[in-house]
């Protein structure tokens, strides 16, 4: 199989313009005449199906929970980035392309991350008209703050609610096609597989997850704008719902999984406090803006301190070890996310954790309330102080938060080309379920920026395109394709209910967690990887035969969803592994300890692995195939990152 | 459905409705707090058996009068069904009642107003019927010398059944023959039980208009944060604590005074 | 509190369901060992475990995000949606708040435009209708002018963020004596009719959602607050005044005019 990723020839800056010109448009009379089917109702996809709906098309979207507004994007809280150069500072499309280009450590395309950039203005604009609040100053215009990995401040913000604020946007905008009847919503329902007739995509077969009923649905395309898949460590930052089912059911229809091992490792985590825990709660980036990340200076002084012998105000400014600022000069706390977490990482390692655990560093806003005075810390972060204290039941005005990294975001997904299509035609893959934008590492307030860009101001292009080419012929479920597709389904589904033995699918939810932290989280090394790829394939055994399902089908069945979604986070675990295996360099959220500078940081081989690494589905337990997409680098010089 | 009526139905537009006819039953109250302060007038009850005497008989009064009697049934019946509605929105109740800190008189409006109402049918059917509408209630001829304002009073039974009043002249003495409402009051305000029926209501009604007259506001929209304390207080203090007291003071001093008799 | 083990014992009496049809009632559960730390959720998480493991049908319940944003978790704890802390939601609530030996009662929300689907998750879809109605600008994705070309004064920013933060929980309606979704649906009319953007609908978008509102079967509103002293977001009951204005407004002075539509309700 020949990748082709669609690049649009030309120089970087006319490439989008270029190709939205060489896209086939679909007359306003005919659009009416495609049903086009949304999975997700995120940023990414409650935008798409909007701004499809306005065009024209009929859309059908679903969504697993109660509302579309309850998706994961809900949850985003530093900002987006958008390259206005309101302030002045010197930012421009270039300076957010480079960046995101750098920041992913050298392994995204650069047609992608160009368009992403140049529709970045545009969202901010969009976002604005549809009345989300975002953060003004006393003049009345937008107010911006800096994130990580940039020296320029071009994050807009709403408060720590950036997602929530933004995701309102698009679910407003797809009210108001619901309303007008050209979309048709379905809640509580989930995806559970793609029909493909004749080697398109062509419907999608879904649960109905309050009565059971397994349905199909056709459409001329189907949209996957199903999320990340962090969940596969089982605790991360993601919602307890996040599941990979849909992409991972794509991806054994046929679709390629790219890059499935950058997997992103925030900083600014709350630490774990038992085995209890059922997620991580992040506390957004922007907090790095102001306060000071230390750990004790000396593993004695550390030890004390995790003992009680010692308060955290008694230990001495000399005893305090600013590793980012001392590591890192000219970004100090501001260093792209894979950077501090490795760094907080080696701290522990070294002994010089603090909290309970030792599984844990300091993020000290003493010196910021210091400077801005209580109230001005409060105005800019209370609702994350305020989080924390709920959690940790610690005052942050009062004593140094604990953070440590967690699981955050998954820079890989379903390999898409330039106009966000799998291998599959017909299929599309949006947002955080793509793989395309990010490279290795992902920049802070980037994720909503891609959603949006690929809901709001791409799929809207490209997938005209397609439709123009297929023709308005009209689809339904009677092609035998459905009745076949939607028959496998039902017989996973009652395998899965016949699972009648001694273990609760969350503890193999929690064990798969244990293992892919271990051996595939935030240093991964070849030994490691392969007593992974062992476990994982005993643990999936395991699962098949001792795991236990409750319940029946046809009813409200919290068991039988979750059991579903754990199964395909093992064998995805497994492919991650590879992936990670496979991959002998360190980039951006791949570290493997093998191969890292001698100072510690990652060390790509640039001529071996600038690729993108798609795997093919073979068949049940039979190992997946490879394929590599070259990335051409025209435009930037390929170098170690440096934060220094 | 017209769009006023639409309006009306909505549940926005019974809550307006209560709103409007509740204030202007509070202005009412003023009024009548004012006009009644006249029973503390030690002349035999002349001046209060005159305004009465005004009331029922000054056109433009009484077409207010019955407005007001529509504002009362209007109150009572949209608080109806309002509170049935509100009850069919929950069918199942909860088996924990909500601990919520709300105060006490915006979760009894209902509890109060009914206490109001029957208030009002005792008060009114005592006062107001009998008044208008029977022939239970005697007659005063006030003499007064109008040289040196000297007021003698005497009972007096006119000739018809249907005598409401008259003003005549006997040479600098005026005479005036009313309705004597005043002597009812006597009576009615020597009775415990009667007067306890009155505090209660007074103690009820300043509950009700604690939420009730700020609530009207809020209703109406007006709830900026440069006037809203202007209202709040004059719901406090005037419509919760002086018209209540002032109300509940005729009953309970009408009372003592007939223990010294 | 918990014992001197550091954990705690509960007594859980839970509103169990089968579904929309089927009467429901109250079943005891016991808490064992649950630690100060664990949330709400994580607790109810440890008991559905071990119901699993005696094949029996684990607690419904809905929640997703975990972090008190997404609004998808309910519970209305001992008499309070959400628990017994003020401005937290109930997967932020933390086995702290309460004492070892304790007995606690859950129940769903309890309104007739939220019935029970299960157990203790209701249908709210009634609150989706709503924002269906109105609820949103109307411009098409392109075509708008630049952000900053329209100025907003910091201080209207800042209080349509404040009308913005609601996360759609129904904790209003639950807590509310007439199960009123005033406080919910005022709040996205706040927000909008606050901004310049949302000037154009304004009137149309406050009766449209109104009769949506009406249409799904809520209550009405008696200024008691009870609303806004559960919301999590600490959304403020003057939002129910500024919706009320702008309806008479709209209703009495201006031309707008708004059929009551109700797909679905």
């Amino acid at each position: 199989m020949i990748l082709d990723a669609k690049i649009p020839q030309g120089p970087l800056a006319e490439k989008w313009s270029k190709h939205k010109f060489n896209l086939k448009l679909v007359n306003p009379a005919n659009k009416r005449k495609y049903n086009v089917i949304v999975v997700g109702t995120g940023l990414a996809g409650a935008s798409a199906a909007a701004s499809l709906a306005e065009l024209g098309y009929n859309v059908t979207a679903f969504c697993f929970q109660d509302s579309p507004r309850r998706a994961h994007s809900i949850a985003a809280q530093g900002g987006i980035n958008a390259a206005k150069n309101y302030r002045n500072d010197g930012d421009s499309v270039y300076r957010l392309f480079y960046d995101t280009i750098k920041g992913g450590d050298y392994r995204a395309r650069e047609g992608n991350v160009y368009r992403l950039a140049e529709v970045s203005v545009n969202i901010i604009d969009q976002c604005v008209a549809q009345g989300v609040p975002f953060a003004r100053e006393y003049g009345g215009l937008l107010d911006n703050r800096s994130f990580g990995g940039a020296q320029v401040s071009r994050t807009f913000y709403a408060r720590g609610q950036t997602g929530q604020q933004l995701l309102l946007g698009a679910y407003s905008a797809l009210n108001r096609q619901i309303h007008e009847g050209k979309v048709k919503m379905y809640t509580r329902t989930e995806m559970l597989d793609v029909v493909v007739v004749d080697g398109q995509a062509k419907g999608i077969v879904t649960r109905n997850l309050k009565t059971g009923e397994i349905e199909t649905h056709a459409g001329h395309a189907v949209l996957l704008c199903t999320g990340g898949y962090s969940n596969v460590f089982y605790l991360s930052t993601n919602a307890a719902g996040s599941n990979v089912t849909a992409a991972w059911r794509a991806h054994k229809r046929g679709a390629l999984f790219a890059n499935p091992c950058y997997t992103q490792i925030h900083p600014t985590c709350i630490p774990v406090t038992g085995t209890h825990q059922s997620k991580l709660t992040l506390m957004s980036e922007s907090l790095r803006n102001d306060g000071r990340v230390w750990a004790p200076k000396t593993v004695e002084v550390a030890q004390r301190l995790r003992k009680g012998e010692i308060r955290i105000e008694d230990v001495k400014e000399e005893d305090r070890d600013y590793f980012l600022e001392r590591k890192y000069p000219s970004f100090g706390n501001l260093v792209p996310r894979d950077v501090a977490s490795r760094n907080a990482k080696e701290m522990v390692d070294d002994g010089r954790g603090v909290g309970g655990s030792g599984i844990a560093v300091f993020l000290d806003f003493r010196d910021a309330i210091e400077r801005l005075g209580e109230d001005a810390v409060k105005a800019k972060y209370g609702n994350l102080f305020d989080m924390y204290y709920q959690i940790t039941d610690e005052n942050p005005y009062k004593q140094p938060m604990r953070i440590y990294p967690a699981v955050h975001y998954t820079m890989g997904g379903l390999w898409v080309d330039y106009n966000l299509s799998t291998n599959v035609p017909g299929l599309y893959a949006l947002g955080e379920a793509n793989f395309s934008d990010h490279g290795a590492n992902r920049l802070g307030a980037s994720a909503l920026m891609q959603g949006l860009a690929d809901g709001y101001f791409v799929i809207p292009y490209t997938l005209g395109d397609y439709l123009a080419t297929i023709g308005p012929k009209p689809v339904d479920t009677t092609h035998p394709a459905f009745a076949q597709t939607k028959k496998e389904v039902e017989a996973h589904v009652a395998r899965l209910l016949a699972l009648k033995g001694n273990k609760t699918t969350t503890e193999y939810h929690r064990e798969l967690g244990h293992i892919m932290w271990e051996y595939c989280g935030m240093a991964r090394t070849e030994e490691g990887l392969k007593k992974a790829r062992v476990l994982i394939q005993e643990l999936k055994d395991d699962f098949w035969k001792n795991a236990i399902v409750v319940g029946k089908n046809e009813e409200i069945n919290n068991a039988l969803e979750r059991a579903g979604r754990v199964a395909d986070f093992i064998e995805l675990g497994a492919l991650m592994v590879e992936d990670a295996l496979h991959r002998r360099e360190s980039c951006g959220g791949h570290f493997r300890l093998e191969s890292q500078t001698e100072e510690g940081e990652a060390l790509r081989h640039d001529d071996e692995y600038a690729y993108v690494a798609a795997w093919e589905f073979k068949g049940e337990n039979q190992p997946e195939e490879l394929h590599k997409e070259e990335l051409v680098f025209e435009n930037v010089k390929l170098t170690q990152r440096s934060y220094k | 459905m017209s769009e006023l009526k639409q309006t009306f139905n909505s549940s926005l537009g019974k809550k307006l409705i209560m709103a409007l006819t509740g204030l202007f039953l509070c202005v009412f109250l003023i009024v009548h707090l004012g006009g009644n302060l006249l029973l503390f007038k030690h002349d035999n009850g002349y001046s209060f058996n005159m305004y009465a005497n005004f009331l029922t008989h000054f056109p433009p009064i009484e077409v207010i009068a019955y407005i007001l009697y529509l504002c009362i049934i209007v109150h009572a019946i949209y608080a109806y069904i309002l509170t049935t509605n509100n009850r069919h929105a929950r069918p199942v109740d909860y088996a924990v009642h909500t601990k919520s800190p709300v105060s006490f008189s915006s979760k009894n409006m209902g509890l109060l107003g009914s206490i109001l109402l029957v208030f009002i049918v005792i008060h009114m059917g005592d006062f107001w019927y009998k008044y208008k509408f029977t022939h239970s209630v005697g007659y005063k001829e006030y003499r007064t010398n109008l040289l040196t304002n000297q007021t003698t009073v005497t009972d007096f039974t006119p000739q018809t059944a249907d005598f409401e009043h008259s003003q005549s002249f006997d040479g600098d003495t005026e005479i005036i023959r009313v309705k004597d409402l005043h002597s009812r009051i006597v009576a009615s305000f020597s009775i415990w039980w009667y007067v306890l029926i009155y505090v209660i209501s007074m103690v009820a009604l300043s509950f009700h208009l604690v939420h009730g007259f700020q609530s009207a506001f809020h209703t109406f929209g007006w709830v900026h944060r440069k006037y809203k304390p202007i209202y709040e207080f004059i719901g406090t203090w005037l419509f919760a604590v002086i018209i209540p007291l002032g109300f509940a003071a005729m009953p309970i001093v009408y009372f003592i005074q007939s223990l010294n008799k | 509190m918990s014992n001197a083990n550091g954990t705690m014992n509960l007594t859980l009496k839970v509103w169990r369901q089968p579904n929309a049809q089927t009467a429901g009632k109250f079943e005891t559960y016991k808490a064992e060992n649950i630690s100060p730390d664990m949330s709400f959720l994580e607790m109810l998480d440890v008991v559905n475990e071990s119901i699993i493991h005696t094949k029996q049908d684990p607690i419904h319940f809905d929640h997703d995000c975990r972090e008190g944003i997404c609004g998808m978790c309910s519970l209305y704890i001992n008499g309070r949606p959400h628990g017994p802390k003020r401005a937290i939601t109930t997967c932020q609530l933390h086995m702290r708040s309460f004492t070892d030996g304790e007995t606690i009662t859950i129940e769903p929300w309890r309104a007739k435009a939220f019935p029970v689907i299960k157990d203790l998750a209701v249908d709210r879809s009634a609150f989706d209708r709503i924002q269906q109605a109105g609820g949103y600008i109307s411009v098409n994705t392109g075509g708008v002018p630049d952000a900053n070309e329209i100025p907003i004064p910091k201080v209207i920013a800042d209080e349509a963020f404040n009308s913005a933060t609601c996360i759609q929980c129904g904790a209003c309606v639950a807590a509310c004596k007439n199960a009123s979704a005033m406080l919910f649906t005022s709040a996205k009319i706040t927000q909008l009719a606050l901004l310049p953007q949302g000037q154009p609908e304004r009137y149309r978008r406050v009766q449209s959602m109104v009769a949506q509102m009406d249409a799904e079967g809520f209550g009405s509103c008696t200024n008691t607050g009870a609303c806004e002293a559960e919301c999590p977001k600490e959304i403020t009951l003057t939002n129910i005044a500024h919706m009320n204005f702008d309806f008479f407004s709209a209703k009495l002075f201006r031309e707008e005019e708004v059929h009551a539509e109700n797909h679905g309700g």
